[in-house]
């Protein structure tokens, strides 16, 4: 088992938050839009961070400067927003963590993104590929959810 | 450089906003995929949000020649669903689905590093080295150079 920080049980109860979701949302598309109107960049953060593990020459620079960002963005949330980042609950086992992060990964670069590559981005802009990819990690999304808060505890 | 300037307060915002809408949060995110138990449906909406904003941005993107500071837009243009695509989204969700992270947030969470935390992102990080390093020079194909065409979706 992990020492993963924090008290979170294994099924915490979360509560709709309307309020904080449009706001961090607007933040979102902001950023987003600041990447696309000045730079002419996708804000896909599984190809942003995935192009620096095999880098090209040219496309390094604004990549840093965007993970540094979003490391930066990170320490302000601990500061100013202390309980923002939870971890993962506890009761998830640490080779169920190491293979999502293998899924996570492949996954998004074989499929060309993530929730904000093809969430945010792509369904933006209409993409019918973004839209089949959202439909589709959506539905894989809340099946891999179901097994590990209902089936997984289950088991003996 | 101004453009990497641009791209870090770009990251900056991001990060700000994922955590403002809870979603540097692994349980808050599982609890939207969580449809038969206690469903909060605010991810959808943090995405609804999101993109009710972005939208502006493509309109306009779509009308400019060219971004304020670059030669042009990198903006994939293929529409083909092909099974790399959905067999890729698959894969990604199971992910996403078992834990919490998807790539955003789980780089964000780095700055409040938890064992779980850093497991994820070092998986996360060999998951995409396979992808670049294994499957796309020996099975990539054609798909190789359209990689290098749209490098986001």
């Amino acid at each position: 088992m992990l020492d993963t920080g924090a008290s979170a049980s294994y099924a915490p109860v979360m509560s709709f938050t309307p309020g904080s979701a449009v706001i961090g949302g607007a933040l979102i598309g902001l950023s987003a839009s600041l990447l696309l109107v000045v730079d002419g960049y996708i804000a896909g953060i599984s190809g942003i961070v995935g192009g620096l593990v095999r880098p090209k020459r040219g496309s390094v620079a604004w990549r840093v400067a965007f993970v540094a960002g979003l490391l930066v963005g990170g320490l302000f949330l601990v500061f100013a927003m202390p309980n923002a980042i939870a971890t993962i609950a506890p009761g998830i086992p640490a080779i169920l963590v190491a293979i999502g992060g293998i899924l996570v990964g492949f996954g998004t670069r074989l499929g060309n993104g993530c929730t904000s590559g093809h969430g945010v981005c792509g369904v933006s802009r209409g993409s019918p590929r973004s839209i089949a990819a959202v439909l589709t990690f959506m539905a894989t999304g809340a099946l891999a959810t179901f097994l590990v808060l209902h089936v997984l505890p289950r088991l003996p | 450089m101004r453009r990497a300037l641009v791209a870090f307060v770009a990251g900056v915002l991001f990060a700000i906003g994922l955590g403002v809408a809870g979603m540097t949060n692994p349980n808050k995110v599982m609890s939207f995929l969580d449809v038969t138990g206690n469903w909060d449906p605010s991810l959808g909406l943090v995405m609804a949000s999101a993109i009710a904003v972005h939208v502006v941005a493509v309109v306009w993107s779509r009308r400019a020649k060219k971004p304020i500071w670059g030669d042009s837009f990198a903006i994939p243009k293929g529409s083909r669903i092909d099974a790399r695509l959905l067999i890729g989204a698959a894969i990604f969700g199971l992910g996403w689905g078992a834990v919490g992270y998807c790539p955003g947030p789980a780089v964000v969470s780095l700055a409040r590093p938890s064992g779980a935390t850093l497991l994820f992102v070092g998986s996360m990080l060999i998951g995409m080295s396979v992808y670049s390093w294994a499957w796309l020079p020996r099975w990539g194909g054609v798909s190789r150079r359209s990689d290098t065409l749209r490098l986001e979706p």
